[in-house]
């Protein structure tokens, strides 16, 4: 697939966001737009799944360790065909597929269970562990915030992957340096992030997370890592893609109203006519 | 009793995985730095490639312990109960029991009779903790026979499970041919219609101390062992509520939030029955020998038979 291609995808992905978020009237839009290039990337290319078999014993497994940012991945994974996109407008509805936050249980594709910050990176590495333990040859993937790495349970789990040199762990944090309260600086900051994984023994790589060639190269580059788990971190817009949104900490949890909504998709569309013209 | 063999329930435990290890090819065992106390050492010396050791943390170990899950294994995460229920509680909530993966926390030193490491490692809260969470299953065997048994059981059952073991040698009270472990169902071994004894745990071996004593004195105590403390035996419960003159729970626990409780609410929904709990005060344990801050904290047979006595009218 072309960067082009890519970046079709990747809008869509971004609609599907405002329009569930919209359609919840609650919801992360903010930090589920910084993050919709990585997951396209990861879904529409990097990762070995299949959405007819979604249990399938082989594929590689991604761990969303940020669960709010749920409607990017059921947007990606609605794209991809594990379900219809008309659940997206269900989304946080009583009695609806599509829970608040990722839900292993119900939702084809959902490798874990996530929403409680910190917990699903050491859940990625129980899998990659397991790889290991059964001689399997599948990768696994965890994306988590920047903020969300202010938890504890992260180094315990960053600790414990670089000690058991899980090679086939590809953690991502999509650093956007928003968070509920503020700036991470303004907040309690997480910085220096790359050498805080490099010193607890990752391969780290810093990228531009809505550039398609650092992406690919970056999964590339952690792939033929022997020996040690890699970190990527993504430095990212919170809100991408949605001018009023960008960079706004406000949309973190917040949905867009009636006006807001058909500005936003009106922003997207814009996007995608550019791309596909 | 105190011809009894004595062996603590830990040991069971450790005894008990490294005969399911032969079999089983799917379980892993996770231990926090604690694999000498917890026993789990006894399976890590027989499949040192199938326990992972997950250094002193407990929070991450449980994610871990759900991500293998996740992937076909069967899991046994083990640490105290303080750090296992207590400070993994979330973990345990939201990594395992939330989407109902086949985990089981296997916790060792529960209760006061950790002795003297005190108050800080003495968890009188696992109960609570761990039978308010949706899909859990709580085990407390109360001696080496019903511990092996329960391990047993909670690999063969599909969906998480808490084990709560003691640091303490306890009287081996279940070793005979008829002994049966069916997961959630109590077991009656005193027959009586004065009053029933309902014990978990050490507790058990207690209640039928003061059950022979209160016989000798023309009181006759039903005792029934409760190994599964969620879902419990109502059945059990109710029959005794109806046949004797009210219930005494025993166990090694806050008398919130754990066996006493449970069986009031049973009882209270059901058939209405006086229910005296016998228990940790809630109040926090201290330093010492077990076996006498047992007897200080109350968790005896001459208490259970104070007590007894005291409501028999």
């Amino acid at each position: 697939m072309t960067n082009q291609e890519y970046q079709i995808i990747a809008a869509k992905v971004r609609k599907g966001v405002v329009e569930s978020t919209f359609h919840a009237k609650s919801g992360h839009p903010g930090g589920s737009l910084s993050c919709s290039d990585l997951l396209t990337y990861l879904y529409f290319e990097q990762m070995r799944v299949d959405p007819k078999n979604p249990k399938w014993e082989d594929r590689d497994r991604f761990v969303l360790s940020k669960g709010h940012c749920a409607p990017a991945l059921y947007s990606v994974l609605a794209l991809k065909g594990f379900f219809p996109e008309e659940e997206l407008r269900n989304l946080r509805h009583v009695n609806a597929l599509l829970q608040g936050h990722p839900d292993m249980k119900h939702i084809p594709g959902v490798d874990m269970s996530t929403g409680s910050l910190g917990q699903g990176i050491s859940a990625a590495v129980g899998m990659a562990l397991s790889a290991k333990l059964s001689g399997k040859d599948y990768r696994t993937y965890a994306l988590l915030g920047d903020g969300e790495i202010e938890e504890g349970q992260v180094w315990e789990a960053a600790m414990f992957s670089a000690h058991h040199k899980l090679d086939n762990l590809c953690i991502m944090v999509d650093n956007n340096n928003l968070q509920i309260d503020g700036t991470l600086d303004e907040v309690c900051s997480s910085y220096p992030i790359t050498d805080k994984f490099r010193a607890f023994g990752f391969h780290v790589i810093a990228i531009d997370g809505h550039s398609f060639d650092e992406i690919a190269a970056a999964f590339r580059e952690a792939a033929s890592t022997k020996g040690k788990p890699t970190a990527i971190i993504a430095k990212t817009i919170k809100g991408k893609g949605v001018s009023f949104m960008e960079n706004q900490c406000s949309w973190h949890g917040a949905a867009p109203n009636q006006e807001q909504y058909e500005t936003a998709m009106k922003d997207l569309d814009e996007i995608l006519k550019g791309l596909e013209a | 009793m105190s011809e009894l063999k004595k062996i603590a329930t830990r040991e069971s435990y450790g005894n008990a995985l490294k005969e399911l290890g032969e079999t089983c090819e799917n379980l892993v065992v996770l231990d926090a730095d604690l694999a000498k106390a917890t026993k789990t050492e006894i399976f890590k010396k027989a499949y040192p490639n199938r326990f992972i050791d997950c250094g002193i943390a407990e929070c991450n170990m449980m994610g871990i312990a759900a991500g293998l899950a996740s992937t076909g294994k069967v899991v046994f995460a083990s640490s105290f109960a303080m750090f296992a229920a207590g400070r993994a509680f979330e973990q345990v909530r939201n990594s395992i029991c939330y989407p109902n993966l086949n985990v089981k926390i296997a916790a060792t030193h529960g209760g006061i009779s950790v002795g003297e490491d005190g108050a800080s490692h003495q968890c009188n809260e696992d109960f609570a903790l761990m039978r308010s969470i949706p899909n859990m299953v709580v085990l407390s065997p109360s001696d080496d026979v019903e511990a092996k048994a329960a391990v047993k059981a909670a690999y063969d059952h599909e969906g998480p499970v808490y084990l709560r073991f003691g640091r303490l040698a306890v009287p081996v009270i279940n070793d005979n041919a008829n002994y049966h472990f069916e997961l959630g169902k109590g077991i009656t071994l005193r027959e009586g219609n004065d009053a029933s004894i309902i014990a978990t745990g050490l507790m058990v071996s207690e209640a039928l101390t003061a059950a022979d004593t209160l016989a000798k004195e023309g009181i006759q105590v039903r005792v029934i062992n409760i190994h599964t403390i969620k879902p419990i035996d109502e059945d059990i419960l109710l029959k005794a509520a109806k046949e004797t003159k009210f219930l005494l729970t025993a166990e090694e626990h806050n008398v919130l939030g754990g066996l006493g409780d449970e069986v009031s609410r049973v009882v209270c929904e059901n058939h209405p029955t006086k229910v005296v709990r016998v228990g940790v005060e809630d109040k926090f344990g201290m330093s010492g020998p077990a076996a006498e801050l047992l007897k200080i904290y109350g968790l005896s047979a001459e208490h259970i038979i104070e007590k007894i006595k005291e409501n028999i009218g």
